[in-house]
């Protein structure tokens, strides 16, 4: 018998809407020192199907319909309340994606950390100070004793991690749920935080129930890997055969995603033309607490007609701002910042917006960057008109146009962003920026907050819609693996300066520097 | 954390100038003045009267001088009460006015929060609508119905407690107090239950609740801090808003407060009394919210943090 054993779990909410099969049928077990992932994209139930063991789901409007959950022979799913909590937190611990809003703002870590032994080992505030500073020195918080009265702000997405998973394992659990817990996290970081949580488990023999949307991630460490989709498993076995000799189309789908080829670039190119020169840029800025912060310092780059230029760094790095101070949306410090000769930083507000419709951008979140009062047509409609690219007469036709170019059916004109999925209202942004025909597009991380599948799906848009209408592209991202399918040339960015650049098999292959040697191979990959 | 104070201190500056501007010359534009009366005066009289309270100079002296005057901390005499200086007015009333707002507050806190939170907790259901209809009802009803109805119930019907009166009997100070809260306590309960409902559904209390604490820690000790921001920030306005408007509840209940020289000044054209509390209540304001923005930033350890950092 296994430490846990789920079978049939099925957890239905009902809403007004109707009923949604979040889980559905569900079946599992995990025993001690085993990790088990669960792979699937977001609304595929693999949150909810760990929350609902623990009674975290809220009921009303969740409700288990069926099944069991035998955890060390006790069924999870049918203790009452206050068995339960007696579990949580102290035989089944939880950690969960970000760190940052999953720690209570209001009171210091220490206080957070030691809560478990508090209330379920009714420790003395002592003991539970003694236990809990050597669990943050195992963890590899750093002088652990002064920073124990810290609070949750003063310290960084990481080290806030680490200290997550000392509150999760200070009343030594038999199980941990990790849901996610490293996606909120930069990708060497990431790999410190799995390594971290693998020597933990090793350490204390835990079955660990690892959630994630990324193959990749779990690939080293899964025992065993269940594939969720709408509710149901659609696949699941140990990695080896899962990978070799996936059955499932849904899972062959996730594996293609997670195995990009790199980009083949001609190894002569045409004569290059110059299209943005950038020579010593810098942006700074001052903060709230008037600390100067160089957020680009530096930098000079070149972008060449009908390229892809990659940009890469960790949160922090300067990315989002140089490309921010390439469209003068973020006036730069100093430096000079040319489109074909012309420079820009000297330019007024009015000399700028002819100017615009040759440099356009598409942001991360689509949801947050589309006005959502209004329509796909107004959205499209609006640059068009504004500039002058279109008539009234003309302008549906010239929408329809665009809806084809970027994949939209025709019928949706009329609907708004709330109306569409993440990767159909990514498609919408993309076509906003390409309606003026632009001739440099700015994207910045565009499918990072998109699922695997869908990422693939807009990642080949983007290399069509560059093929067929000349764009030049640079594509701002903290996801390597995507940078090397995508981009020609790559530059690597760090605290704000340009660390290397180059082709991106030259970078693959012959890293120069010690940071970009760091940062590649803490990229998750699949065997 | 000093400099912070400092600065809204100096910010205050200019607030209290302008009120005392603004109201120097709008009770000079109203018609009357502090001596005219149905009874004419002599006119010999009026003058002496007006050359003893310098009303004879020009608007632009009277002004200046009133700002000298007040930069002593001296509201100048009363026009209608001779022998009596405002000051000495203000502070007769005060001590019974701030019993009575502080009582009301402290209601308003206490039914107010735990009715916000109850009705948090359990949102859109009979626990939640129950309270915060109560809460409606309590904004609606103005403090001149509710005072008397409290009283015949209570006071005639009931007979629990004396119909009149501050201090005078046990009990006494009961049903003012309640009167004066009912509007600051429902909306001291609206203002929790927003806040607690946003942080309730915090990724933080989650974690709590993962980490198997009873809920009343997770509500108390998770919850409530950030929950009752919103409360803290409106609890200083409020009291500066229970001291200056007592007067309907002074007047129901024959209470010796402040509120009652307030509205009289108004009535008898008695400029420095105007002035006076005006001033006084405008002080009051700016004071209470400043205390309000220094609890709110000190239970915010993120904006402490900022705040206690000396310039790099």
């Amino acid at each position: 018998m296994a430490l846990l054993d789920v079978a049939n779990l099925s957890v239905w909410f009902h809403t007004r809407n109707g009923v949604t099969k979040a889980v559905n049928d569900v079946s599992f077990s995990v025993d001690a020192g085993e990790t088990l992932a669960i792979v699937g994209e977001s609304g595929s139930g693999k949150s909810v199907c760990c929350y609902s063991l623990l009674g975290l789901v809220p009921m009303p409007p969740g409700r288990v319909e069926q099944g069991s959950a035998q955890f060390d022979g006790r069924d999870l799913l049918h203790l009452p309340p206050r068995a339960l909590r007696a579990l949580r937190g102290n035989q089944i611990a939880t950690i969960f994606q970000d760190p940052m809003t999953c720690l209570n703002p209001y009171l210091t870590l220490g206080e957070q950390l030691m809560e478990p032994l508090l209330y379920h080992r009714n420790a003395t505030r002592k003991e539970a100070r003694a236990q809990a500073l050597a669990l943050l020195d195992e963890v590899g918080i750093v002088e652990a004793a002064r920073r124990f009265d810290a609070y949750p702000h003063e310290f960084s997405g990481g080290m806030r991690q680490r200290v997550m998973i000392a509150m999760a394992l200070i009343a030594e659990p038999k199980l941990l749920i990790a849901d996610e817990p490293t996606t909120a996290l930069d990708v060497t970081i990431q790999a410190q935080i799995l390594r971290l949580i693998a020597e933990l488990q090793a350490r204390r023999n835990l079955a660990v129930i690892l959630v994630s949307h990324d193959l990749a991630v779990v690939a080293d460490i899964a025992d065993n890997i269940l594939v969720m989709k709408d509710g149901a498993v659609v696949e699941s076995g140990a990695p080896q055969t899962l990978f070799a000799r996936p059955q499932h189309p849904y899972t062959q789908r996730l594996l293609a995603a997670s195995r990009r080829s790199p980009k083949s670039t001609p190894a002569t190119k045409p004569q290059r033309e110059t299209l943005i020169e950038v020579s010593a840029l810098c942006t700074w800025f001052r903060t709230s607490d008037q600390r100067l912060v160089k957020a680009v310092d530096d930098v000079s780059l070149e972008l060449y007609r009908n390229e892809i230029l990659g940009v890469v760094g960790e949160s922090g790095s300067g990315k989002s701002t140089l490309g921010r101070s390439l469209l003068q949306l973020v006036r730069p410090t100093s430096g000079s910042v040319r489109l074909r000769g012309q420079e820009l930083t000297t330019l007024g507000a009015r000399a700028l917006r002819p100017l615009r419709r040759q440099m356009q951008m598409i942001f991360q979140d689509p949801y947050a960057s589309l006005n959502p009062r209004m329509s796909v047509f107004d959205a499209l409609a609006e640059p068009l008109l504004y500039h002058g690219l279109a008539t009234r007469k003309t302008v549906t036709a010239q929408v329809l146009a665009l809806m084809d170019d970027v994949g939209l059916a025709h019928n949706s004109i009329r609907k708004y962003p709330h109306e569409f999925s993440g990767g159909q209202r990514q498609r919408i942004a993309i076509g906003r920026a390409i309606a003026t025909k632009p001739q440099v597009v700015i994207a910045d991380e565009p499918v990072s907050a998109l699922d695997v599948t869908i990422q693939a799906q807009i990642l080949d848009l983007i290399l069509e819609l560059v093929a067929r209408h000349n764009l030049s592209l640079v594509f701002i991202s903290h996801d390597l693996s995507i940078v090397r399918y995508l981009c020609d040339r790559v530059l690597v960015l760090h605290h704000g300066k340009l660390i290397e650049s180059g082709t991106t098999e030259q970078l693959w292959k012959h890293p120069r520097e010690a940071y970009t040697r760091e940062l590649l191979a803490a990229v998750p990959r699949l065997a | 954390m000093l400099r912070f104070i400092l600065y809204r201190l100096l910010q205050a500056i200019p607030v209290l100038l302008v009120v005392v501007t603004a109201t120097f010359f709008l009770v000079r534009l109203a018609p009357g003045g502090p001596f005219s009366a149905e009874k004419a005066v002599p006119p010999e009289v009026l003058r002496a009267l007006e050359a003893r309270y310098h009303l004879d100079q020009p608007l632009s002296a009277q002004y200046l001088g009133y700002l000298g005057d007040l930069l002593h901390g001296d509201f100048g005499p009363s026009f209608r009460y001779p022998g009596r200086s405002v000051d000495e007015m203000i502070f007769s009333g005060l001590p019974t006015t701030a019993e009575l707002g502080l009582y009301a507050l402290l209601i308003a806190l206490v039914l107010g929060t735990t009715a916000g939170v109850i009705a948090a907790l359990r949102p859109n259901t009979a626990q939640d609508y129950l309270p915060m209809s109560a809460a409606m009802i309590g904004v609606c009803l103005p403090s001149f119905l509710l005072g008397p109805l409290l009283l015949l119930v209570f006071g005639v019907w009931l007979e629990w407690v004396p119909v009149s009166g501050w201090g005078n009997v046990p009990g006494d100070k009961i049903l003012p107090a309640l009167t004066l809260a009912s509007g600051y306590t429902a909306y001291v309960a609206r203002l929790s239950r927003g806040g607690m409902l946003e942080v309730m559904s915090q990724d933080y209390i989650r974690t709590a609740r993962a980490k198997g604490l009873p809920e009343w820690v997770v509500v108390i000790k998770h919850g409530l801090r950030g929950g009752l921001i919103p409360v803290v920030a409106f609890a200083g306005p409020a009291f500066a808003g229970l001291l200056s408007g007592s007067f309907v509840v002074e007047t129901i209940f024959q209470i010796p407060g402040l509120g009652r020289f307030y509205v009289q000044a108004a009535f008898n054209r008695d400029y420095t009394m105007i002035m006076g509390t005006t001033v006084f209540f405008a002080v009051l304001i700016v004071a209470f919210n400043l205390l309000a923005d220094i609890a709110a930033v000190w239970l915010n350890p993120r904006l402490r943090h900022q705040y206690r950092k000396p310039a790099a």
